[in-house]
């Protein structure tokens, strides 16, 4: 008897939270997805939200500070973390999608202040959606710069 | 040279590291003290190894040694000399090296006891702090060596891989090879450079560290088949220093996050993040249920899961940091050293469990949990909410990976994800908190519980009403603060209660009856002081959370942006050197309520030149009501016609900080040692196991 009841307290517990996570996850799940994978979903995606990473192209960013808008292409970076081994590490990954001019680039508008890490080849992770003209609204913007020694040559050495 | 001997130390380290481990077990297994006291030995000689390995790594990076890879990423030449020994912890391989020499602390700290009753302890803690060193030191000495050196050929030119990328080696990679010294360093990230980032690594990995403490003593009871609660009453303090550390880490990065990122908010949850919190969440539902293990002799199999459980979540939890396997914000590099760490986590992980599973029968509970509303019973539901919390948390971590395993596509879980699941279960911890305290061990019922309760609750609805009425209307803001009134009720009536008693029972006055009371009772009412700053931190989170306010806009010289009752005028802009390289761009506004002049406010942009990195730094004006908090996004420098700011009125947000110190005072106060803590006898009686157990355990 005593036992009955500890186990199915225990129970509905469980069932509670495995409801609260499931319905969570659904309601907030959101696709990551590389700039080519966005460009192919393209309109079915519209007005969803989000998740895409790419490489930040420095000479595409505007801010108009009285409006706080800010709007910047990043080019496409592979999302497989194997990928990226292969081709010599994140900073190599993110150098070489911004030189390199046909890569697929997405255009994004975001409305804050302009985040300190913004700048050339960095990796930009952003929520927000799709508009019909092809433009990503980002709601959030994480940037992440890679630490560069990796191709950072000391060749200035005497 | 230095950096060839910080090399070969910390190798013969990892050597001894080795060899502590493989005597302690052989001396375990033949009874030879001779060989378990060599074991001793060889860990007590961890410590001042890793010592010389770190001061040698220090000496490199303070006489600018750009030659040592490590050096070159992580400082300049234009930093000050305390930010270049903190550079210490401020990149990967480094870190690794500070991890052990914690580690190899605490071990010989641990190790320099009296072990008098515990001797069968002492190999196998040995084995665990050992093998954990020797885990972190091999990261050290064969993936992450911050000792490695660049090296130019013999024509002059850097050798480097197909890619490009310079070879970082310990020894000459060809013949007739030179060392090669680049001028200067990459330098340490600004966003690094925060005295509270400086801390805050440190006091994390105390806290890491020292749960090893006592799990090594949970795998010794089990290898041993001493599983009576001997290995909780050595470690509780242990757990307690180690919960102090690791929530001391999590504040100062929250605050760090709060000072230095400028996005108005001090917790992202992001995986990193959530790495620190992971730990602390079992860490906590751990200090609960030891404490059934010792008043009822219960819960026995579930403590030893928590420890271990605890050990892998700080492994994993540096692991995470470590690895690229996760987007975030934090910039540690990706390297190889994942695949080890994973290894390291599944053998140990599977080891501890089958551990487990073999001593299963010996860790029944002495008596059976009777009443629903028991102590026991509200401590268990405690603990199932708070795992509840961790299974939340690991769950939004994997799940990009593990959707991308099943569907081929990464799908990723944010902030929203984690607030809608972990808030029902913070109210129940809430809860909890409120009833817990009240309730009886063996046996409670509803209506001895609400006798106790109901005039704190009453209390609580008046508050909550009133808070309607003048407040808010937000309904989920009126709950928390209904639990959040009642707790603190309920609270403070526990040491009301227990101070009114002693002054009946024994005629002391109000002040000696309340010292003597939470002195004789540090542990308990130290929980209950915690309590109360959980209380107060949940006011703050509450406040940012729900009703957080912002503007911007670009204003010129003498004109001002309003918000939330304060007005904000834009005086003058000014820019000068730093004193650390930097070129400073500070503004200075001045801060009115109404008419009234409060002070003024200096929003500032700092740019790092040699890393070519802005960093924004708020000017906030904290206050008990709400906290004012300005950015400064932009100013033009050619014309009058001002500069840009991003306003946040924070509501209570500064009480999230003081419940913060308190908290932390709360720890201290139930952690403080005893003068007489190991005089104090266990319940000697419940050694009753035989002695078998001391010669056939772990076969």
């Amino acid at each position: 008897m005593g036992r009955t009841k500890f186990i199915v307290g225990g129970v509905l517990i469980l069932a509670a939270v495995i409801y609260l996570i499931f319905s969570a996850t659904k309601a907030n799940a959101e696709y990551f997805l590389t700039v080519d994978e966005l460009k192919a979903k393209g309109a079915t995606l519209t007005g969803q939200n989000v998740r895409i990473s790419g490489a930040v192209v420095g000479n595409t960013i505007q801010y108009d500070p009285n409006s706080l808008t800010l709007t910047f292409d990043v080019a496409q970076v592979p999302g497989d973390q194997k990928e990226v081994d292969a081709e010599g590490g994140l900073a190599a990954v993110l150098h070489a999608a911004v030189i390199d001019p046909n890569r697929a680039r997405l255009k994004i508008i975001y409305n804050g202040p302009k985040p300190d890490l913004l700048k050339d080849e960095a990796q930009a992770i952003m929520t927000g959606h799709l508009d019909s003209n092809g433009v990503f609204h980002a709601d959030e913007l994480l940037l992440k710069c890679p630490t560069k020694y990796q191709e950072a040559v000391p060749n200035q050495a005497g | 040279m230095v950096a060839d001997i910080g090399y070969g130390v910390i190798f013969i380290a990892f050597l001894v590291a080795l060899y502590s481990v493989g005597a302690a077990i052989y001396g375990d297994r033949t009874k030879s003290a001779g060989w378990v006291e060599s074991a001793r030995r060889a860990m007590l000689l961890l410590w001042p190894l890793i010592s010389i390995s770190a001061a040698a790594l220090i000496y490199l990076l303070v006489t600018n040694h750009f030659e040592v890879s490590f050096v070159y990423e992580v400082i300049s030449r234009d930093m000050p000399t305390y930010l270049k020994i903190t550079a210490w912890w401020g990149g990967q391989a480094g870190s690794l090296v500070f991890w052990s020499w914690l580690m190899s602390a605490f071990a010989s700290l641990v190790t320099l006891r009296k072990w008098d009753r515990d001797r069968e302890f002492l190999p196998w803690v040995i084995v665990v702090t050992s093998l954990t060193t020797a885990f972190f030191l091999a990261l050290v000495v064969f993936y992450e060596n911050p000792f490695a050196e660049f090296w130019r050929g013999p024509d002059g030119k850097l050798i480097a891989d197909a890619s490009g990328n310079a070879i970082k080696s310990m020894f000459a990679p060809m013949l007739n090879a030179s060392l090669a010294i680049p001028t200067d360093g990459n330098g340490l990230n600004p966003f690094l450079r925060n005295p509270g980032m400086i801390i805050h690594p440190p006091m994390l990995y105390l806290g890491f560290v020292s749960f090893v403490i006592p799990f090594a003593f949970a795998i010794a009871a089990l290898i041993t088949g001493r599983t009576d609660d001997r290995w909780i009453r050595i470690t509780r303090r242990w757990t307690l220093w180690a919960w102090l550390f690791l929530s001391c880490g999590l504040v100062l990065g929250s605050r760090w996050a709060y000072d230095v990122l400028g996005w108005g908010g001090f917790w992202g949850w992001d995986p990193v993040e959530i790495a620190a919190l992971m730990p602390w969440l079992t860490g906590t539902a751990f200090l609960h249920s030891v404490m059934i293990q010792e008043k009822r002799g219960m819960l026995k199999q579930w403590n030893m899961l928590l420890i271990i459980l605890t050990y892998a979540l700080v492994i994993f939890g540096t692991f995470l940091t470590r690895s690229g396997i996760l987007s975030s914000v934090h910039a540690f590099a990706e390297s190889a050293i994942g695949p080890a760490f994973f290894t390291f986590i599944g053998i140990t992980f599977v080891g501890s469990i089958a551990l487990l599973i073999y001593r299963w029968p010996d860790l029944r509970g002495e008596t059976e949990m009777k009443s629903m509303l028991s102590r026991e019973a509200l401590f268990l539901l405690n603990n199932l909410l708070f795992i509840s919390v961790l299974v939340v948390c690991f769950w939004g971590v994997v799940f990009p990976i593990i959707s991308e395993i099943f569907t081929g596509q990464k799908v990723t879980v944010g902030p929203p994800f984690y607030q809608t699941a972990t808030g029902p279960l913070f109210a129940g911890l809430m809860l909890l908190m409120g009833v817990a305290p009240l309730s009886a061990w063996g046996h409670s019922s509803l209506k001895t519980l609400g006798r106790a309760i109901w005039k704190s609750v009453i209390a609580a609805l008046v508050i909550t009403i009133f808070l309607f009425f003048t407040y808010t209307a937000n309904p989920i803001a009126l709950v928390a603060f209904f639990l959040v009134a009642m707790v603190i009720l309920v609270t403070l009536q526990e040491f009301w209660r227990g101070t009114a008693a002693r002054m009946k029972a024994q005629s002391e006055n109000a002040f000696t009856a309340f010292w003597r009371l939470v002195g004789r009772d540090r542990r308990r009412y130290g929980g209950y002081v915690i309590h109360l700053s959980m209380m107060l931190m949940a006011i703050g989170i509450l406040g940012i959370n729900l009703f957080q306010i912002q503007t911007q806009g670009t204003v010129p010289v003498n004109s001002s942006l309003s918000l939330g009752g304060y007005t904000v005028k834009y005086d003058s802009v000014a820019q000068f050197p730093g004193p650390d390289g930097q070129q400073v761009t500070r503004a200075v506004v001045s801060v009115y309520q109404g008419n009234n002049y409060l002070g003024d406010l200096y929003p500032r942009i700092d740019y790092y030149p040699t890393e070519k990195q802005n960093m924004t730094i708020p000017g906030d004006r904290p206050t008990l009501k709400d906290d004012l908090y300005i950015i400064l996004v932009d100013w033009q420098p050619t014309s009058t016609n001002g500069a840009t700011f991003k306003i946040f009125v924070n509501p209570l947000v500064n009480w999230l900080w003081i419940g913060a110190i308190i908290f932390l005072f709360g720890i201290i106060f139930a952690a403080w040692p005893d003068r007489d803590a190991e005089r104090v006898p266990a319940r000697s009686h419940h050694i009753h196991q035989p002695d078998a157990n001391q010669t056939g355990a772990a076969d």
